[in-house]
């Protein structure tokens, strides 16, 4: 009702970070304050009603469209007024903590699918997340802060963004604003500082963050180059080789099962594929002449990461065979896949001895195609 | 066991090492804010953070400013004591001496790479820094991409802007604190003065100043993860993987290592990360075997690899061990193409390595 078929696409902008207090919201506030300054039409559409004072501080001169109040089980909780945004209509809303899951009974259930809606109605978004937040980052995060992170933002809607901030802070800092109070009440300190917060995990994140963002910047420069024709100028020991641009393009093939281990497949696929510029198809063979005649709850599995796959804008294939590894590396080669992603199964002793690995099977029968063996990230290496 | 390389600590590490000793008893820390232009707002950040330190009860003054000021930045200034400058004709020189002799507990020193007068202490101002730091005095400051030596060329390719005064790139890896003031490209040149233009990169002005970005970016994950390497060391606790990609390429006289290495390049390439190779001796290799090593290795060190050399009776368990220590993401192995009586007894390599290298990618090239 509110869309229009030739209002433009409003534009996104992300501030990144990598913790909480790390001062997102805080520079998105300040950037629109001064965007009001200038005499841009700037509200807040949603910002967190227990910030911290500084935050607040920032907050203050901006227009707020008052949040909606929802009951959920005796409480009352407060989420962003999508509707009353769109009724403002103003040039850009400023929407705090993309990944937030809203309130059950909220017309969406993700933050940023209301985002979404903002969009498309042509006003420009300005929102806040952290790197753990990033769907295909998923598993990393686990294996390196042993934390597993439930909300996450599919990374087409991060790649949606015009523009990416990283917002950074040394972890000294943060950790002296978290023992001051300044980012979570007192009860709370020592539970961050025991988990989230603790020892190496918020050196990794930045880490991570800073490297997320340097991805995104020059994600942006190719696309820019591409339609603008513009040519980086390069001193000449820059790039030695000078011949690694001019490669193939690789192509990725993700083999989908019911097994869990296939929505880490999925996100490792999505990531590799996205650095090499490849592109990323995900088959699913079945055994049974006819895929309805699968037991239900395979189906149900499978069902789920086809659309997961799809959700992170992979291909998704289905075929029908008796021989599953054959079928996918037969696919594989002709559709000139150049790398095949398969998950890693653990295997007992006896099976190894009968031959029966799966994953041995597909890499023994594919000697002329690359075959990538995906770890599985939940075992932290070596320990 | 290694041959050929030992792991020797890096000239950063020794660096590192050394200052950290030096400032241990005083607890001095140098805290640089970078930049990949003017414009960003670096020296906004540091005298912002120097104000809510001095707020906050910290001894903090003003040792050296940049020469133009900005109306948001004078507004700090007037919060913040100043120790002014020497005068000379030939230029200025933070007065060391009358900072000393103060002896707060921090100091704001703006921009860190600027060359003294002749006639100072010190030719470069960054070693009044470090003069400071070993007094016990933590510093403050802020640093331009283009005035970091390594650096420089690069962005002078860029952009056309040059400069005699540039620091390090050790340097940074050894402050205690980096951190980067990152701003879209189109707030920078507003602050240059330039129109404002829409979100996102619009005009190749903007194209240039994004390419700079990213090194910066890129820049201060590097120390981020000097940094991390060091917690851990230091704290004797597990390495942390993943958060960077590290390739490792395991060559063999029967393997097509020429192909591994190069993909291990456009993948070093792409992702901004390291690439390794390793060679396991084993006895009873031929001459002509070695001659193809030989080459492998020249390869290798040519796509920009570090080059190990391991000696073992069990390749498999050397090269898992080697990829934890390295932190290696992912693995590059060929198929052997051969049935040796090893194979027959121990089982095919390829498939040992994909079962015991648990948490690492392993990825089988054709031969």
């Amino acid at each position: 009702m509110f869309e229009s078929a030739d209002t433009p696409r409003g534009i996104l902008k992300v501030y990144l970070g990598y913790a909480a207090g790390v001062g997102k919201t805080f520079q998105m506030l300040a950037d629109g304050r001064a965007a009001a300054q200038r005499g841009v039409d700037v509200v807040v559409a949603y910002f967190q009603p227990h910030a911290r004072p500084d935050t607040i501080e920032q907050a203050q001169g901006l227009e707020v469209v008052p949040h909606r109040k929802i009951e959920y089980r005796g409480k009352t909780f407060e989420e962003m007024d999508t509707e009353a945004v769109l009724n403002r209509n103003p040039s850009i809303a400023l929407v705090d903590e993309l990944a937030h899951t809203n309130i059950p009974g909220s017309a969406r259930t993700k933050r940023w699918e209301d985002v979404q809606v903002l969009l498309n109605s042509g006003i420009e978004v300005w929102t806040t997340m952290n790197v753990q937040h990033i769907e295909s980052l998923n598993d990393q995060i686990w294996q390196i802060t042993g934390i597993q992170v439930r909300e996450t933002v599919p990374d087409g809607i991060v790649r949606q963004a015009a523009e990416i901030v990283a917002v950074d802070v040394t972890p000294e800092a943060l950790l002296n604003r978290l023992k001051r109070g300044a980012i979570y009440k007192p009860e709370m300190v020592q539970k961050a500082l025991t988990g989230f917060f603790k020892g190496s995990n918020l050196g990794a994140l930045r880490e991570l963050t800073l490297r997320q963002a340097a991805h995104e910047v020059d994600l942006r420069q190719s696309a820019y180059d591409e339609t603008s024709g513009f040519q980086v100028p390069r001193i000449s020991e820059a790039r030695p080789s000078g011949a690694t641009d001019n490669q193939p393009k690789e192509r990725i093939l993700i083999h989908l099962t019911a097994d869990p281990s296939t929505a880490m497949l999925i996100r490792r696929g999505r990531r590799v594929a996205d650095y090499l510029r490849a592109d990323c198809t995900a088959l699913f063979v079945h055994q049974t002449p006819e895929l309805s005649q699968l037991p239900p709850e395979e189906r149900q599995a499978v069902e789920k990461h086809l659309r997961f796959a799809r959700s992170l804008q992979i291909e998704t294939r289905i075929l029908g065979g008796k021989d599953i590894a054959k079928t996918l590396v037969d696919f594989a080669r002709q559709n000139q896949v150049t790398q095949i992603f398969v998950a890693h199964s653990q295997i007992g002793l006896l099976e190894r001895l009968r031959r029966k690995n799966f994953t041995e099977d597909i890499v023994r029968l594919a000697q002329d195609l690359q075959v990538t063996v995906v770890a599985d990230r939940s075992r932290r290496p070596g320990f | 066991m290694r041959v050929s390389e030992l792991p020797k600590p890096s000239p950063e590490r020794l660096l590192k090492q050394v200052q950290a000793e030096e400032n241990k008893r005083w607890g001095a820390k140098l805290k640089i804010f970078l930049g990949y232009a003017p414009g960003v707002g670096k020296s906004y950040r540091m005298l912002d953070e120097a104000r809510r330190r001095h707020e906050r009860g910290e001894d903090v003054v003003v040792g050296a400013v940049q020469g133009q000021q900005s109306e948001d930045l004078q507004a700090l200034l007037r919060k913040l004591e100043v120790i002014p400058p020497l005068q000379t004709s030939e230029g200025q020189t933070i007065d060391l001496d009358a900072i000393l002799r103060r002896a707060p507990q921090v100091c704001v020193i703006d921009p860190l790479a600027a060359q003294n007068a002749p006639g100072s202490r010190h030719s470069y101002r960054w070693q009044d820094v470090q003069e400071l730091l070993r007094n016990g005095i933590s510093v403050l400051s802020s640093v331009n991409l283009l005035h970091v030596q390594e650096y420089k060329e690069k962005v002078q390719a860029i952009t056309g802007k040059n400069t005699t005064e540039t620091i390090p790139k050790s340097f940074l890896l050894a402050a205690d604190d980096i951190v980067i003031v990152d701003v879209p490209p189109d707030l920078c040149l507003s602050r240059q003065g330039e129109k404002l233009t829409s979100t996102g990169i619009s005009n190749s002005q903007e194209r240039k100043l994004s390419e700079l970005r990213e090194l910066a970016l890129l820049l201060t994950a590097e120390v981020v993860d000097a940094q991390l390497e060091s917690y851990v060391h230091a704290h004797g606790i597990e390495p942390v993987f993943g958060t960077h990609e590290r390739f490792l390429v395991c060559m063999t006289p029967h393997s097509n290592a020429l192909a591994m290495i190069e993909s291990g390049q456009r993948n070093k390439e792409r992702f901004q990360g390291e690439l390794y190779a390793v060679y396991v001796c084993e006895r009873g290799r031929s001459k002509r075997e070695r001659v193809t090593i030989r080459r492998y290795f020249d390869a290798a060190k040519k796509a920009g690899a570090s080059t190990e050399v391991l000696e073992s009776d069990d390749p498999i368990s050397a090269i898992v061990e080697l990829a934890r220590e390295k932190r290696i993401t992912q693995i590059f192995i060929g198929h052997s193409n051969r049935n040796s009586w090893r194979d027959r007894v121990f089982g095919d390599p390829v498939l040992r390595l994909i079962r015991e290298a648990e948490g690492i990618d392993v990825r089988v090239f054709p031969h």
